[in-house]
């Protein structure tokens, strides 16, 4: 990516369960670390970027509340996915000179508002013309994505064991975050002895619901240099959405497949090159499936790259979500894109707990599924270095 | 974040585009849209042909059988269902609920037939049940 763009500032916004905290609040306070960490004013903002879960319509609202003064602004709605899009699509912005410092945000509180995120039907939009072909057939996110697991079972004999070892790394990485919402090492055993929620897929192959936000600020390189925080180049993107493709839909690939190869030819690198890599963890087949899809081995192969702690920082063959992901630390509004961007940072700042840091980490990848797979979602992928 | 007064689990009968399908499934029929012009079927039905975007599609009664893609067995609350994508016999792939009478005895690939559930409000739903006189799908 020509001028590459960096990221200044990046936040995670403390709480787990918001119920004294609005939505409007929880982007606000997230947008205030952002600046804090980055040590910026919002006065210096003049791009901004949210997704479906900012309240209001689209950034109009948002920017009102917060009082910005603004020359452009996006909504791309990707679901969980979209802030990964969000820091490509300000990178490009900024490049082309229609912004210089961008704010981007999320918050949400399903869990104070009793949001049963996976297990029950939700509609965004009446006039969608998929609703009357998924909710009258009880459709929901948990049964979508079991569906994937098991066809992946089918084709390439993946097993629940393999599985739950993506949610074991992610629990041994979140011994070490204070705040994450389950800090309790758990075995394979224990994944496998949790209720079957939607089969095959157990509850401890689920991610959390957690309230809460987080937030970025992505500026030019000459702005950039200036501050006093490690810089985080960002030096590739890609995004690519899937659908039913009219009845033709392949359940097990993901759209990751094509942006992950987009990112990383941009960047000029290879799978193997990655130091640390943030992968969206709705689920643990999502997991798989990603590392599959990007091209950190075969496509059918994910089970054995993840089997006996494949995905452990320092002792397995990829460090990922070292926070304790989805899976462990927090799932902000039912959207793991910006949770997963904010580890990479502190992964590429060298400010990742030390039990979990990857030495002289230089280069990440984070990518995000946003939507559902089995119906349609959006893969997003970006390439970090520190510079 | 449902919008008051629309349940999205009834079929919307009024939408002029889907309107005939759920009149056919009142009457126990299965209906896909099949492209006058690449001749292919789709799911879920469109007038425009998602495979060659060519508008005018017409409906014809489809055969109602199919064989199970993947399927998953949801057991976090009541009696335990079954979601599955069904490949259909003319091609394409749908979601829809299996009902059987041995749930755990369901494989993917297994041969299943369209038959249609009574709901409370609104019109019949299609459902598949396995059809030992189908033809097992190989992989
Ligand atoms: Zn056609």
């Amino acid at each position: 990516m020509t001028a590459a763009a960096c990221i200044v500032g990046a936040y995670e916004h403390p709480t787990r369960k918001a119920t004294d905290l609005s939505v409007a609040q929880l982007h606000a306070e997230a947008a205030i670390g952002a600046l804090q960490d980055a040590g910026l004013a919002r006065e210096d903002i003049d791009g901004y970027f949210c997704a479906g879960d900012a309240a209001g319509l689209g950034p109009l609202s948002m920017a009102d509340y917060m009082n910005l003064r603004l020359r452009h602004a996006e909504s791309t709605e990707f679901g969980g996915a979209s802030y990964i899009a969000h820091v490509a699509h300000a990178a490009q912005t900024i490049a082309a000179g229609k912004c210089n410092v961008a704010l981007i945000t999320l918050g949400g509180r399903p869990r104070a508002e009793g949001v049963a995120t996976g297990t029950a039907p939700r509609v965004y939009n009446a006039a969608a013309p998929d609703v009357m072909w998924e909710l009258p057939f009880r459709s929901t996110i948990v049964k979508l994505y079991a569906m994937v697991a098991r066809r992946h079972m089918h084709e390439f004999g993946t097993t629940s064991e393999q599985l739950a070892w993506i949610k074991v790394a992610a629990s041994l990485h979140a011994r070490h975050n204070p705040g994450a919402m389950l800090r309790n090492p758990v075995t394979v055993q224990d994944v496998l002895a949790s209720p079957m929620i939607s089969d095959p897929l157990h509850r401890l192959d689920c991610c959390v619901i957690s309230d809460g936000g987080g937030a970025l600020i992505v500026t030019r390189p000459e702005i950039a240099r200036d501050l006093a925080r490690p810089v985080v180049r960002v030096i590739g993107a890609g995004e690519s959405l899937c659908g039913q493709h009219g009845g033709d839909m392949d359940l097990t690939r993901t759209g990751a497949a094509k942006s992950g190869p987009t990112a990383l030819a941009e960047a000029g690198v290879r799978p193997g090159d990655i130091d640390y890599a943030g992968l969206y963890d709705s689920f643990t087949i999502t997991v798989l499936l990603q590392l599959e899809d990007l091209g950190f081995c075969e496509k059918g192969a994910g089970g054995r790259f993840v089997a006996d702690g494949g995905l452990v920082s320092g002792s397995g063959r990829l460090a990922v979500n070292t926070d304790g992901g989805g899976l462990c630390n927090n799932h902000p509004g039912n959207r793991g894109g910006m949770t997963k961007l904010i580890e990479a940072v502190r992964q590429l700042r060298h400010e990742a707990h030390p039990a979990v840091q990857v030495p002289d980490c230089r280069l990440a990848l984070v990518n995000g599924i946003g939507g559902s797979l089995g119906t349609r979602h959006a893969s997003a992928t970006v390439i970090l270095e520190r510079q | 974040m449902t919008q008051s007064g629309f349940d999205p689990t009834v079929p919307d009968e009024n939408n002029p585009e889907t309107r005939p399908f759920w009149q056919a499934a009142r009457e126990g029929r299965f209906l896909l849209r099949r492209c006058r012009h690449c001749a292919r079927t789709h799911w879920y039905p469109r007038d425009v042909c998602p495979h060659c975007f060519q508008p005018g599609t017409v409906w014809e009664e489809a055969s109602g059988r199919g064989t199970i893609h993947s399927f998953t067995i949801f057991r976090a609350a009541g009696a335990p269902e079954v979601l599955a994508l069904i490949e259909l016999h003319e091609g394409p792939r749908m979601l829809c609920t299996v009902l059987a009478d041995d749930i755990e005895g369901l494989t993917i690939g297994q041969p299943v037939s369209v038959a249609f559930r009574a709901a409370p409000v609104g019109p019949p739903i299609p459902v598949f049940r396995p059809d030992s006189t189908g033809e097992r799908l190989a992989d």
